[in-house]
């Protein structure tokens, strides 16, 4: 298989797994080093490739487990920078600007969804996957995956009605 | 009309019900402008979904096509040396016999009369070398000097 054949069964999809990673790991550069990791490793198996049944399934999961194996390891080295020690007046304005765009808000509450309604919303809201497809992505049954969509969703919905009615009611 | 729909479709898509194409349809409304007071807490969510659609990969793939360095051509290579090796080292040896034998014998005598040399020169420098015992025994006769740094000492806490 030459570079571009690779390309061209890559390109249509790379995108998705990119903002897969970027889900999970939040960071935008960890997670282009996910990606770029994930598509070297198809490309060093580039021999099976043919007998995947479909690559951009097969390549979701593979970016699915990477990105856990990615934030286990960073548990595991209990490492954490966390900076609430020092305040400024420029944080807590850049904060209030961004209370105020409800947009963000919303990746927010996604932010604090449990992983897997996370991969869910990502995969069904966002790449538009259907049921089988997500089910088959994430190794669950149908109705698990329709479950943890519509729990997603509803938390989605309640705390966007709270901050919503925030200083009207 | 159209609300009475939509408000349907979002029971529906709350209970993960719906399908792509409704999904769409939500998504469509939620886009426009006119989107039902009581409604409102629901278009940021559909807006984000759209703008995350957008996001793309920029880096580039550093696909190197590294080919796989084939060991077998290593071990070709070491046989075709060993063969050049014994090869030209038979010839070397048959030069050999070119040579008369008192030539022979007069190579060997001047090869032991520099070793030899060698030899006593080397005795020469060995025997120089024998005065550092006498820096050894100095420096251990310094080592009284502590001595003195112990008294001090005592002299100095006083």
């Amino acid at each position: 298989m030459t570079q571009s054949e690779f390309l061209n069964i890559v390109m249509p999809f790379k995108d998705k797994v990119f903002r897969l990673a970027k889900r999970l790991l939040v960071s935008t550069e960890e997670a282009e080093d996910a990606t770029q990791e994930v598509l070297l490793k198809l490309w060093n198996n580039k021999a099976k490739i043919a007998e995947y049944k479909n690559v951009e399934a097969f390549s979701m999961t593979m970016t699915k487990n990477f990105c856990f194996d990615k934030l286990k390891s960073k548990q595991a080295q209990n490492l954490k920078i966390v900076h609430s020690n020092y305040e400024d007046k420029q944080t807590a304005l850049q904060k209030q600007v961004e209370l105020n765009d409800s947009v963000s808000w919303v990746a927010k509450i996604i932010e604090d969804l449990p992983e897997q309604q996370k991969l869910i919303i990502q995969l069904r809201d966002i790449e538009e996957y259907d049921y089988d497809e997500i089910a088959k992505m994430l190794d669950m049954n149908n109705t698990a995956v329709r479950v943890n969509l519509s729990r997603a969703r509803k938390t989605i919905r309640e705390k966007l009605t709270n901050t919503h009615n925030y200083g009207i009611k | 009309m159209v609300l009475n729909n939509i408000e349907k479709l979002l029971k529906k898509y709350e209970n993960g019900e719906t399908t792509i194409k409704e999904e769409q349809v939500l998504k469509n409304y939620f886009s426009s402008d006119t989107v039902a007071p009581h409604l409102e807490m629901y278009k940021p969510m559909f807006d984000y979904f759209l703008v995350n659609q957008q996001e793309q990969f920029t880096k580039d793939i550093p696909l190197n096509t590294k080919r796989i360095f084939n060991y077998k051509w290593i071990s070709v290579a070491a046989v075709a040396v060993l063969m050049l090796g014994f090869y030209f080292s038979n010839s070397f040896n048959s030069d050999l016999g070119t040579y008369s034998e008192s030539e022979k014998e007069l190579a060997y005598n001047e090869v032991v009369k520099s070793l030899e040399m060698i030899s006593s020169h080397f005795n020469k420098g060995t025997s120089t070398v024998g005065y550092l015992n006498e820096v050894n025994k100095g420096t251990s006769a310094l080592g009284y000097l502590n001595e003195i740094d112990n008294t001090t000492s005592i002299i100095f806490k006083n």
